[in-house]
């Protein structure tokens, strides 16, 4: 491996870890969303609060990560990428933005329409955050961002069928994620009937995955020919990986066996998204730039190599500690029977 | 560049500057707090344990919780910026990131530390022993000073960019990034900038307290709100001034037709006078306070020293020069007007162990917050507008870094109304914070149930 491909891999390690912690955070926004009238979903929305307050600033710090290895490794690379697709990332910032700040205040507030109003924001911002991204990955994976500044179409770059396709999966994805992940959270407060609840959903939206995923194929062959074949190609080993490991999740939750559910269910989201990187290499910017061609100085990729392991090291046992923390710890359990919370869904009632 | 990239790129220019402006102006406030309020809080937990005093400890856990507020704001505000830097500054970033984008890697990680811990430190309220809990706060405090020593050090680098060479073409080669973060601007500007952070959470945290005795609140859990905080920024105004100077001189020796816009002077002059206020038009500054061959000496430590003007530099490479002028002067008067407040809150403190007894001592620290912070941003806009019309000095103009994509200018439009509904937000939650301190922290995992506060606040 060369130096800089190290460095696009560090890149992508931050890139899975955003999707898994962060995608399973939008995706509790999502079931929030769907959680039903104020009193019915009460108890969910309570369970969905305390599993992502503590973690979900940490989580988003990925997304900064990858953003900042990738402006100053692949500079030019990455000026490409976010001046051609300027509209869907800055609809993702403020979907992140809003997300971030309703979550955060509407506990602190207490009056019914605020907290609506809060709720509803948070809800819907988790559902089209996520489809932006995707969208943009889409538009990446697709080869529609030539080198070059605002040099690709600022509209049909991310107005496409991969880019829809790339949107909607995302958004499953975080959904299934997440309804794994609060499953499992559930079962572990002793909310048995909650998880119970997450357990169909999980199942649920991993049917909708799969049956995208086999039609999202036909889509990338008319759409996206340079892609298909990476996937059907090099990515080939793992996209399989993807699927065997994604079956072995829905076996794993059927029989209840939340933990076990979790660790297939990142696995199979993690080998999906190597597979496009296995499926697009040696390719920064499809068909054109090249990881080497992008790479930034020596000196430059040295260093961030060198700041990265060093604060792997510390970062890395922060991280632990803080999910150790919350993970073993009693928290607020979530209370039975209806309790008077407003809910957060606007027009619920 | 073609034609019609240029014309596209004009559009863009002026409202991308106005962006840029509005998100980091509103995202520096929240950065204060994120820089300086863990220490403060934390000297008020170990001051009311080590003296078995329950409001000071009571006071830091409003403020934890406060700085969890504040700190969301900032996340979320800081997540935007990171993807302006390359929407609205794509040239900026694509020949340079190499060189100046290191700092900011280094950032990703002190961030990361700051909101893990911020977290803890919350959570770990009532759940660790008092020990762990302030240690817990020691890479809160650690990471956020860094964090900032690393952003700041990006921008010295755009004022006085060092640590690389340009070939024949003006591409970058030899990027040296260790170099680059180290150069003539990164210390001072650094040094300030914590210290204004320090004055800004000082004086804005004891002002709430202030307002609250002027309403006649005067028990012990006001007076020690207000003597605490009050106590670290009253302590650093006077370093403050005295590392103006020191940056002041770098900005001298660097950038000297910023220096001239500061002081808005046209003519190359030896004996050069200190003047405030005053418009400048036609090259000529009207209106205006001088104090003979004062800049020369604070400059040059000799009232004969010469100064260069604007008129050094051909009209096209000049800053806007009434903007940076005025903030600049705002920023020495507020600072000078601060300094009083610190002497006054220092001698009274000095001579009879208590803050002065008088409404009007109460008055002046009610404003000093809002004072600290416009001050600041004052002094943000001295620096960046005072750079124009270069993003990189000397090097790279802003007109040629912003992005040509049409429609970008939109962008503003959005990022006011966000911005609008974000600031109402955090308003009414900080006085929600104030009023019934039991209220919970965006980090904290267990909400009460909040019927019985929504009582409270029906009855008010
Ligand atoms: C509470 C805030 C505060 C106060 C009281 C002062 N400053 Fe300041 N100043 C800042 C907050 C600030 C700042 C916002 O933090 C800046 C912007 C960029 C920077 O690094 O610090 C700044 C920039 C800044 C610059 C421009 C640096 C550059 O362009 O690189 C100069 C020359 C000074 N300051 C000088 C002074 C002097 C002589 C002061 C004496 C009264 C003073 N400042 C008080
Ligand atoms: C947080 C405090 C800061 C404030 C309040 C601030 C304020 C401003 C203002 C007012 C402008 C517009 C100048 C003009 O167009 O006339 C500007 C531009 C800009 N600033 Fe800052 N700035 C801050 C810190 C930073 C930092 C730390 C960086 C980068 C490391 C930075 C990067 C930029 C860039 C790239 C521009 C656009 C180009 C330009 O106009 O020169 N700023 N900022
Ligand atoms: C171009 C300029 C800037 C960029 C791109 C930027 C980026 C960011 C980002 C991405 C975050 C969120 C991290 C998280 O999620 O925890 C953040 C937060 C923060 N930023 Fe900035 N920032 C800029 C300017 C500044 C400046 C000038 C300072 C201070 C001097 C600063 C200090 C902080 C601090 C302390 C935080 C932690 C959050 C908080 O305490 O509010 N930033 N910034």
């Amino acid at each position: 491996m060369t130096l800089a491909e190290v460095l696009l891999s560090c890149m992508f390690v931050g890139l899975v870890a955003y999707g898994l912690f962060a995608g399973a955070d939008f995706g509790a926004g999502i079931w929030d969303l769907l959680a039903g009238g104020t009193r019915r979903g009460a108890r969910q929305r309570q369970l969905i609060e305390h599993t992502i307050a503590p973690v979900w600033e940490a989580n988003h710090v990925w997304l900064i990560f990858v953003l900042v290895v990738l402006w100053t490794a692949f500079s030019g690379a990455f000026a490409a990428i976010v001046t051609t697709l300027y509209i869907p990332l800055t609809l993702a910032a403020f979907g992140m933005i809003a997300r971030g700040a309703a979550f955060a205040f509407r506990k602190s507030i207490t009056t019914l329409p605020m907290r609506r109003f809060l709720g509803a924001a948070f809800a819907l911002s988790s559902l089209v955050t996520p489809y932006f991204l995707g969208s943009v990955v889409g538009a990446v994976a697709s080869g529609r961002v030539p080198p070059g500044i605002a040099a690709g179409d600022v509209l049909t770059s991310w107005l496409n069928p991969t880019s829809a396709l790339g949107g909607v999966l995302a958004v499953l994805v975080c959904a299934y994620l997440a309804a794994v992940f609060l499953g499992a959270d559930a079962r572990r407060e002793g909310a048995d009937d909650l998880a119970e609840q997450f357990r169909t959903r999980a199942l649920g939206t991993a049917a909708a995955t799969g049956a995208l995923g086999i039609a999202g194929l036909f889509v990338l062959r008319a759409d996206a020919p340079l892609l298909f074949d990476g996937l059907t190609g090099r990515g080939l080993p793992l996209v399989v990986l993807s699927v065997v490991a994604g079956l072995v999740a829905l076996v794993f939750l059927w029989r209840r066996r939340f933990l076990p559910a979790r660790a297939a269910s990142a696995l199979a989201v993690t080998a999906i998204l190597l597979g496009w990187a296995a499926a697009q290499y040696p390719y920064v910017l499809l068909p054109e730039l090249t990881i080497e061609e992008a790479a930034r100085g020596r000196a430059t990729l040295v260093a961030m190599l060198v700041a990265l392991a060093v604060g792997a090291l510390v970062l890395v046992p922060a991280l632990a500690y803080l999910y150790a923390l919350f993970q073993r710890s009693p928290g607020g359990e979530v209370r039975e029977g209806p309790t008077s919370a407003p809910g957060p869904r606007a027009g619920a009632t | 560049m073609d034609p019609i990239v240029l014309a596209d790129a004009a559009e863009n220019l002026y409202p991308a500057r106005m962006q840029m402006a509005l998100s980091l102006g509103w995202h520096i406030v929240f950065a204060c707090f994120g820089i300086a309020f863990p220490l403060i809080t934390v000297v008020s937990e170990w001051l009311g344990h080590r003296r078995g005093d329950g409001t000071l400890t009571d006071l830091a856990h409003t403020w934890a919780k406060a700085m969890g507020v504040l700190f969301a704001a900032g996340a979320v505000s800081g997540t935007l910026l990171s993807f302006e830097m390359g929407i609205l500054w794509p040239g900026l970033m694509d020949r340079f990131g190499e060189v100046f984008g290191f700092p900011f890697v280094l950032e990703g990680f002190a961030f990361f530390i700051e909101a893990i811990f911020v977290g803890v430190y919350l959570f770990g309220w009532n759940r660790l022993s008092p020990r762990a809990h302030m240690l817990s706060a020691v890479p809160m405090i650690v990471s956020g000073m860094a964090g900032a020593f690393f952003v700041v050090a990006a921008n010295a680098w755009m004022n006085n960019p060092t640590g690389f060479r340009l070939d024949a073409d003006g591409r970058v080669v030899d990027a040296q990034p260790w170099a680059a973060m180290f150069g003539p601007s990164t210390w001072p500007q650094v040094v300030h900038m914590l210290l204004a952070a320090y004055m800004v959470t000082g004086f804005t945290v004891a002002s709430v307290y202030a307002v609250g005795m002027l309403r006649g609140r005067r028990d012990r859990r006001h007076r020690a709100g207000l003597l605490v905080p009050l106590a670290f920024a009253a302590a650093l105004t006077p370093v403050q001034i005295g590392v103006g100077d020191w940056i002041a001189n770098t900005v001298a020796d660097n950038q000297p037709v910023k220096l001239a816009a500061m002081e808005a002077q046209y003519e190359t002059t030896a004996g050069a006078p200190l003047s405030l206020g005053g418009i400048y038009q036609d090259d000529e500054l009207r209106w205006a306070l001088e104090i003979p061959n004062g800049l020369s000496l604070l400059i040059h430590h000799d009232p004969d020293g010469v100064v260069p003007g604007l008129e050094e530099v051909p009209p096209d490479e000049r800053p806007p020069v009434n903007v940076v002028h005025l903030a600049y002067n705002a920023m020495v008067g507020l600072g000078s007007a601060l300094l009083l407040l610190a002497v006054v809150s220092g001698w009274t403190w000095w001579r009879r162990r208590d803050i002065p007894r008088t409404p009007w001592f109460l008055r002046a620290v009610a404003v000093s917050g809002i004072a600290a912070i416009v001050a600041m941003e004052a002094g943000w806009v001295t620096t960046e507008v005072g750079r124009q019309p270069w993003i990189v000095h000397g090097l790279l103009r802003t007109a040629d870094a912003v992005s040509p994509a049409s429609g970008l200018y939109l962008g503003l439009y959005g990022v006011v109304a966000v911005y609008a509904v974000l600031t109402v937000l955090t308003a009414i939650v900080l006085r929600r914070l104030a009023r019934s301190p039991d209220t919970p922290a965006p980090q904290e995992a267990d909400a009460g149930t909040p019927d019985r506060a929504a009582g409270e606040v029906a009855v008010r």
